[in-house]
């Protein structure tokens, strides 16, 4: 966004004002990230600037504590599965929620999508509830399902935003062709449809990846996810092992922002719609 | 021999209420060229749905080489389908596209690429096999929607409007196009559109529609020549109506008093003397100036405004004794045609054959 030439004295003030306020968002988006990762390099005990000395003590106790290890492999086993069926789930909703002569389409959607909206702890407590009820408590499996459930509203949104653009005579077109629905569904709809599946894909386990509350209802010591062991870490004994966590799920989840927006690029550009 | 489809008292609803499609009756000849034409909401294109298979009638049957096919799905139909916005997938290159047909089909590798390739070359585009879809022009991939529904030689093709988003001269070549395609491959076409000159250009013949009926069924000639109603009339070409009420009916010839005078004209459809009906005339078959007593129907008129159209002069007159100020003439750009202006007084006159009473409004 450049000034034009004619601008006034008090547009150029206003032009400036507004740079100065977008620098201060990024900053205040930024620092609190920034100030987290020197403190895991910190050789000091205490979780305090200034720092004492560049260490890799803390990455040293994270990666190789049973109790960390348990719960990065933990993570990563019910943000990768919850991420799965959510996806599945939440396509599969999504588009029968496009189908033209779907009825109650406003109801089911704010029932789909109300995981989102309701606060988590009460999303948690009720979880907790029915979840112990039927033995859910204290499992992987428990927690798949809870974050599944959270997962899928943002897996309905992206796809249906998707589906928004979406040719109703592809599909119409590939059926006259010969393509029994499910043939079509493979070869034309879900090909047309994967950029927003990815990214909702990506939603959903990022979801998962930084979920606390659930977590913190519904599991034991066994199935402590990344963020569930950092809340103990803070709570329990603070040390800057949590500080090397946290750059962990950082660098983690800026990986998995460049790869999806990568994946969505090339699937742009083999749909022709980028050159 | 037996039509290739046929539609027996098709009736469509979608609400219950209103009925789209009204008891339709018609049937396509093997190898013919037949164009559904109509305004926007009359059932043409709801009737290619039908055909297509994405829509059920509500009553009535339709068969498809004496089969009924009114409740078998789209995929089990083997009709070819060009869509209005081109359906290509955009995921797919050009060859994938047209491949397609044939892979649902679960047909051989090697025979689906030799006929691919021949596909392409039908329609111009051998060197494009691996270009997409957003790489083509409008009308590169109007070519590639057709290889792709001709490629599995169905032995009937549905184009519903394809040639909308075209602009006035590649549509024009495209018409030619699709036309020597139709002659070439020998296949049934029905083509839908809303544009009366590409109907008769195109076609071999046209089924008119308009408020969910056929007005009438009829090769361009006779649509044009002798149209079987009001409608079609002030629907396919210009035409201009006199309101009036016959007379007298005497054989081919019947008399009908309009404002202002007198008209002898052909009946249509009209049998008896006393009722309203509409004159049509066309405006290239009214004559300026004629000699008396040369043709029956002369009127006093006054010239109101001069179009030139380069290969032709549009004159609009008011008829003396007759409200109607709406009357065009039509004068092709032959030498000394040009000496009219607007207040002039003239004479115009047309044959008995050339004005039909067709029926009455309402």
């Amino acid at each position: 966004m450049r000034l034009p030439a004619y601008a006034s004295i008090r547009q150029r003030i206003a032009y400036w004002c507004f740079i100065v306020f977008c620098a201060l968002v990024f900053l205040f988006l930024v620092a609190p990230l920034a100030a987290i990762i020197p403190l895991s390099f910190n050789s000091s005990t205490f979780l305090t600037y200034p720092l004492s000395g560049v260490s890799l003590r803390w990455y040293e106790i994270f990666f190789s504590s049973t109790a960390w290890q348990l719960s990065i492999r933990n993570t990563f086993i019910v943000g990768t599965a919850a991420a799965l069926l959510a996806t599945t789930l939440g396509t599969l909703a999504a588009l029968g929620m496009s189908r033209p002569n779907f009825p109650w389409r406003g109801v089911v959607m704010a029932l789909v999508v109300s995981p989102m909206v309701v606060p988590f702890v009460i999303t948690a407590l009720g979880m907790f509830f029915f979840f112990s009820r039927v033995g859910l408590t204290n499992s992987l499996a428990g927690l798949i399902v809870a974050h599944t459930a959270l997962g899928v509203p943002f897996v309905v949104i992206t796809v249906s935003a998707t589906l928004q653009g979406f040719d109703r005579n592809l599909p119409r077109a590939a059926a006259s062709l010969g393509g029994r629905p499910f043939y079509v569904f493979r070869r034309v709809t879900l090909p047309v449809i994967a950029p927003g599946v990815t990214v909702g894909a990506l939603f959903a386990f990022v979801t998962s990846f930084d979920e606390v509350v659930v977590a913190v209802f519904l599991v034991g010591p066994r199935q402590r996810t990344l963020p569930r062991q950092m809340f103990s870490g803070i709570r329990e004994n603070i040390d800057p092992t949590i500080a090397a966590a946290a750059t962990f799920m950082m660098v983690i989840s800026v990986f998995l922002l460049i790869a999806v927006e990568l994946l969505r690029r090339r699937s742009e550009r083999l749909r022709g719609l980028r050159k | 021999m037996t039509p290739i489809v046929e539609f027996k008292n098709v009736f469509k609803t979608y609400d219950g209420e209103t009925l789209v499609i009204k008891d339709l009756n018609f049937e396509v000849e093997r190898g013919e060229f037949l164009t559904l034409l109509g305004p926007s909401g009359s059932g043409k294109t709801t009737t290619l749905m039908l055909l297509a298979g994405f829509e059920t009638p509500t009553g009535g049957d339709i068969t498809l080489e004496g089969r009924s096919i009114a409740r078998m799905p789209p995929y089990e139909r083997g009709i070819g389908m060009v869509f209005q916005n081109y359906a290509l997938f955009p995921h797919m290159t050009v060859a994938e596209n047209v491949a397609f047909p044939l892979e649902a089909r679960g047909q051989s590798r090697s025979g689906i690429a030799a006929k691919v390739e021949r596909a392409l070359d039908m329609v111009q585009l051998g060197g494009f096999a691996s270009r997409r879809p957003a790489q083509l022009s409008g009308g590169q991939q109007q070519r590639v929607a057709l290889a792709r529904a001709l490629v599995f030689e169905p032995s009937l093709v549905l184009m519903d409007e394809p040639l909308g988003a075209l602009d006035k001269q590649l549509r024009e070549r495209m018409q030619i196009e699709i036309k020597n395609l139709h002659k070439q491959v020998g296949v049934t076409v029905i083509f839908v559109t809303h544009d009366q000159s590409e109907a008769l250009t195109m076609s071999d013949r046209v089924v008119v529609f308009n408020d969910g009926r056929i007005q009438q069924v009829a090769p361009p000639v006779t649509l044009y020549e002798q149209p079987g109603n009001a409608f079609v009339a002030q629907f396919i070409g210009e035409n201009n109506r006199l309101q009036g009420r016959v007379s007298g009916i005497e054989g081919t010839t019947c008399r009908v008093d309009v404002e202002g005078g007198s008209v002898l004209a052909t009946p249509v459809n009209v049998s008896s003397v006393g009722e309203a009906t509409t004159l049509s005339i066309r405006p290239e078959r009214v004559e300026i100036n004629p000699d008396p007593g040369a043709i029956p129907n002369i009127f006093e008129a006054r010239v109101e405004e001069l179009t030139y159209l380069g290969d032709s002069l549009r004159v609009r007159v008011g008829l003396d004794g007759n409200g109607n100020d709406d009357f065009v003439v039509k004068l092709a750009n032959v030498f000394g045609r040009s000496d009219l202006a607007p207040g002039d007084r003239i004479r115009i006159g047309w044959r008995a054959e050339d004005c039909r009473a067709l029926d009455a409004p309402g």
